[in-house]
């Protein structure tokens, strides 16, 4: 008999399996990442998880009898009251009977899966058609470095700080009075001067003396001393975490339809994802007005629905503050994505873009202004521009790190959200970013 | 035989194992299964595994190696699904019928898990693989492991020359017609799976030796003599009727590929692999079962496992072995296990106390006091229809509460045929064993005709029992990969037992292999 310990053997024997099933069912699994992407949180999207696609395109098909008609037999266990030649009627028999005809469980509609965090974003953008953002650069590089943290008195031998080591010598040398090659030289050929000549002998014992005492002296006294090792020390230190914030504004007012606010929130997802993809953290602020604004959990951001005029520069004022409060520039990449059907309360405009263009742009890394209008365009071919698009429309091209764009449907939010992404890279390199 | 009986030791204390631990287990349990239970196995092979690669080897029907598909695929995904749910825990244990006979056991496993899952496995599925005849008659344990590694690679290479659409699409096509591609009586002598793959690479090295261009184009006259051929000769000539459609294609199928046959052949032959399995389920379960139960008694009774580990024993053993009622709403039919293990023990009872209604029914075996004696020549020589057919007891019947209903479609209520009583025990029998009859259970459609010469359709009929028909939906998929497979129309006839047709099907390639 053999015992083999299989445990360490390479897992995922079946990943070549798997994919090919993913491959397969791609259009299903897409179009069911897609619906259950909308009935995430924006933070969970890249979660992976339960999805289920209809069965139907994965049936694996074969010969076999209906479930239903014709003459059947049963033997069952535990009769309790039946006697041969009894009658039960077909209507109670219910689920007691129990499913004979579907012994492996095909017969459910559905067939749900897992899906990896991985394969699910891969999915989610794979359905964006988003450009290779990993050639886009954000700045900060997360991996923790190290640095110098001075010298310590133990250490690897490959760390030995030579330099120190030998001042550490040379000064404790000095101190004891350790005399040199040199001192050690010119005794001997005194010595030997005064031996070759016969010289003074009292001179010539005393020099030998003193040479005894100097070797005696060196052997004593270590050239290097355990005490003077010295290793250079590193430390680990955290480079500051490179950590965005992400502001989703949003107009509530009524004139915002389900159909606006679905396409905001795609947008928000997108960036999200795209920010979490480069930064190790991301904090999100979800700040909705009408004719003033608050911070609201992402739950009633996008389904709660408030009453009031339009007044775009309380929500501005309110990021202005809770930057102010909470996230330091400094230590902060600050995004921002507004989302508005262009409504704005007529005497405010001017308010809006000067509080835009100079307390929250110079805040922010970048802001994405999103226009979203109903799904039917309206009628009359002469373009109705809104008030915030004229408004905006100002600082369009002033500013680098501001971008709007108007999107009418669901399809052109990955279009627009490639576009806003990409034309950044080209035409204002990453000074900006 | 490490283990000497007189003097017990406890063989582990203490949930935990390591090798030593599995060693002594196995040494004790194999004292007992060779020793006193008088077991005839192959040699063991005994792997650990993790929960994860436990997942990996239900997709891949529990073999260790085997080609690459979506569907494998799309198991694992399910088997995954549930499992992290927390729905259904993972087996125990998986065994293959191979030499070494391989059984996975998992590393979650307590000591008494072990030991349980090495007496059923290891001992249990192990004698019965090696012994009974539909095993015999059916499968190869010396060359099942070379031969899927051939297929394994076959169709990795198949897939590289043909690109994996291809091969894709002809595997589909081949599992739909899989549960048809099965001999289910024997023929010749059973296929050598060791030399398959020689045989292949002689084929081709043949066909490639004798190839001559000039063949093609030298006008044939055979046509004209098979158009003589009168209808019978034609059948004959084809081996019609046959109901393994596979082996069918892979013979005749007028536009495929060698390379498209020989994964055909691929697929029919681990289909037929697998084949007795399908209908040893009661008695390979059952078998397993009985052996753990003994030997695991056997060891607590010689003290070598203590109380606590019994305990944990029954626990999962009455586990395995609970069958509810059928108006329970846990039911979903006959437990294989509980039905096997509660046979056996049966007849167990038969041999050492017999009754007089036993000595009537089973004069052969009642009283005989060896039931292990009775139950290996049983093991060895039924399958689970014969096996209830002869050895289901009035007494088990009576025990179990069986009865036998009759479902009318035309009727507005179910009839209650045969409960347990001196005029049912013979009919609620032979109902059971039928219920267990792998020709009773799986449509029963054969080819029966097709015209080489004239329009080329393919004629099968499906021979309806008890006016059941084919599942529509279902049929419809497979009837396309069939036409697709054959190249020609194919038309699938419901025929009652007295000629008459109660439904047709019909199907036209779309998409041919070629």
């Amino acid at each position: 008999m053999h015992i083999i310990d299989r445990r360490l053997n390479p897992g995922g024997k079946s990943l070549a399996n798997r994919q090919r099933f993913l491959r397969r069912a791609k259009a299903l699994v897409r179009s069911a990442v897609r619906s259950d992407s909308k009935d995430r949180n924006i933070k969970d999207i890249d979660q992976g998880g339960q999805i289920a696609i209809p069965l139907g395109g994965v049936r694996e098909p074969r010969l076999r009898r209906a479930d239903r008609g014709g003459t059947r037999e049963y033997v069952l266990p535990g009769n309790k009251e039946y006697l041969e030649g009894d009658e039960i009627s077909k209507s109670n028999v219910g689920r007691g009977r129990g499913s004979e005809g579907s012994p492996d469980g095909d017969g459910e509609d559905d067939f749900r899966f897992a899906l990896s965090a991985d394969e699910y974003v891969d999915l989610f953008l794979e359905d964006l058609e988003l450009p290779e953002l990993d050639k886009r650069r954000v700045s900060d590089t997360q991996s923790p470095a190290w640095r110098k943290a001075g010298f310590s008195v133990s250490g690897s031998p490959a760390n030995l700080a030579l330099t120190r080591t030998l001042r550490n010598s040379l000064a404790r040398r000095v101190a004891l009075r350790r005399p040199n090659r040199d001192e050690i030289r010119d005794l001997e050929e005194e010595i030997a001067a005064l031996e070759r000549e016969g010289g003074d002998r009292v001179r010539l014992m005393e020099l030998q003396e003193r040479l005894a005492r100097a070797r005696q002296i060196i052997r004593r006294i270590p050239y290097i001393d355990p005490l003077d090792l010295r290793y250079r020390q590193f430390q680990p230190y955290p480079k500051p975490v490179a950590q965005a914030v992400m502001f989703c504004l949003m107009d509530v007012s009524g004139s915002m339809s389900e159909h606006m606010k679905d396409l905001a929130k795609r947008f928000f997802a997108l960036l999200y994802i795209f920010l979490k993809r480069r930064y190790r953290h991301v904090d999100i602020v979800f700040i909705r007005h009408t004719h003033e604004a608050s911070e609201v959990d992402e739950e009633t951001f996008f389904y709660s629905t408030a009453t009031g005029g339009t007044v775009v520069s309380t929500a501005f004022r309110e990021m202005a503050r809770i930057v102010a409060d909470r996230y330091p520039p400094a230590d902060w990449n600050i995004y921002a994505a507004q989302a508005s059907d262009g409504d704005n309360t007529s005497t405010d405009n001017e308010t809006t873009a000067a509080l835009l263009k100079h307390t929250i742009l110079p805040l922010c890394q970048y802001f994405a202004y999103l226009e979203v209008a109903p799904a039917e365009p309206q009628a009359g071919f002469v373009r109705h521009q809104s008030d915030l698009w004229r408004t905006y429309e100002m600082l369009r091209g002033e500013e680098a790190s501001f971008a709007m764009r108007r999107v009418r449907q669901r399809s052109d939010i990955y279009p627009v959200f490639r576009e806003l992404f990409q034309r950044r890279t080209g035409a204002e390199g990453a000074a900006s970013w | 035989m490490v283990m000497v009986s007189e003097k017990p030791k406890l063989l582990f204390d203490r949930a935990d194992w390591d090798f030593a631990t599995i060693q002594r287990i196995y040494d004790a349990v194999e004292d007992v299964a060779l020793r006193e239970l008088g077991l005839n196995t192959y040699p063991n092979q005994i792997e650990i595994i993790t929960a994860e690669q436990m997942l990996d080897a239900y997709a891949s029907i529990g073999m260790p190696l085997f080609y690459k598909h979506w569907s494998f695929g799309k198991h694992f995904a399910q088997h995954e699904a549930v499992y992290r749910k927390g729905l259904r825990a993972l087996a125990y244990e998986i065994v293959i019928n191979s030499t070494p006979c391989i059984s996975y056991i998992m590393e979650e496993n307590t000591a008494t898990m072990q030991a349980l899952v090495i007496a059923h496995a290891a001992f249990g599925h192990n004698h019965f693989f090696k012994n009974n005849y539909l095993f015999k008659i059916w499968t190869d344990a010396e060359g099942i492991l070379p031969y899927l590694e051939f297929a394994k690679n076959y169709i990795a290479a198949c897939e590289e020359r043909y690109g994996q659409d291809a091969v894709e699409r002809l595997l589909d096509a081949a599992h739909a017609l899989r549960s048809h591609g099965v001999h289910r009586y024997p023929r010749r002598k059973g296929p050598d799976l060791a030399s398959e793959e020689r045989r292949e690479r002689e084929r081709l090295v043949e066909a490639e030796r004798t190839y001559n261009d000039l063949w093609r184009t030298v006008p044939g006259r055979k046509s004209v003599s098979r158009a003589a051929a009168d209808e019978e000769r034609r059948k004959a000539l084809l081996e019609l009727p046959q109901e393994n459609i596979l082996y069918f294609l892979e013979r005749n199928a007028p536009r495929l590929q060698p390379w498209q046959r020989e994964v055909l052949r691929i697929v029919r032959l681990t289909a037929q692999y697998f084949y007795p399995q399908s209908q040893t389920k009661v008695m390979n379960e059952g078998c397993a079962t009985y052996c753990h139960y003994r030997i695991m008694q056997r060891l607590y009774e010689r003290g070598q496992i203590n109380e606590g580990a019994f305990l944990e024993f029954l626990r999962s053993h009455t586990n395995v072995v609970y069958q509810p009622d059928f108006d329970d709403p846990h039911y979903a039919g006959l437990n294989p296990y509980a039905l096997g293990f509660a046979m056996m023990q049966d007849i167990e009872r038969i041999c050492t106390e017999p009754t007089d209604e036993d000595r009537d029914w089973f004069p052969d075996i009642a009283g005989s006091g060896d039931p292990m004696a009775a139950l290996r020549e049983i093991w060895a020589d039924y399958r689970d229809e014969s096996f209830i057919a002869q050895y289901l007891s009035p007494r088990l019947i009576r025990q179990w509460r069986l009865f036998h209903v009759i479902d009318r479609e035309e009727e507005w209520y179910l009839k209650v045929d045969a409960i347990h009583n001196e005029r049912g025990y013979r009919r609620i029998r032979r109902a059971l064993a039928r219920q267990h009859d792998i020709g009773w259970i799986d449509p029963d459609i054969q080819v029966v005709d097709v015209d080489l010469t004239g329009d080329r359709r393919l004629v099968l009929h499906h021979n309806v029992l008890n006016q059941i028909l084919l599942d529509e939906d279902e049929v419809r998929p497979v009837l396309q990969h069939l036409a697709d497979l054959w190249g020609y129309d194919v038309l699938l006839k419901e025929v009652e037992a007295d000629g008459s047709v109660l439904k047709e099907h019909a199907a036209s390639p779309q998409k041919t292999f070629s």
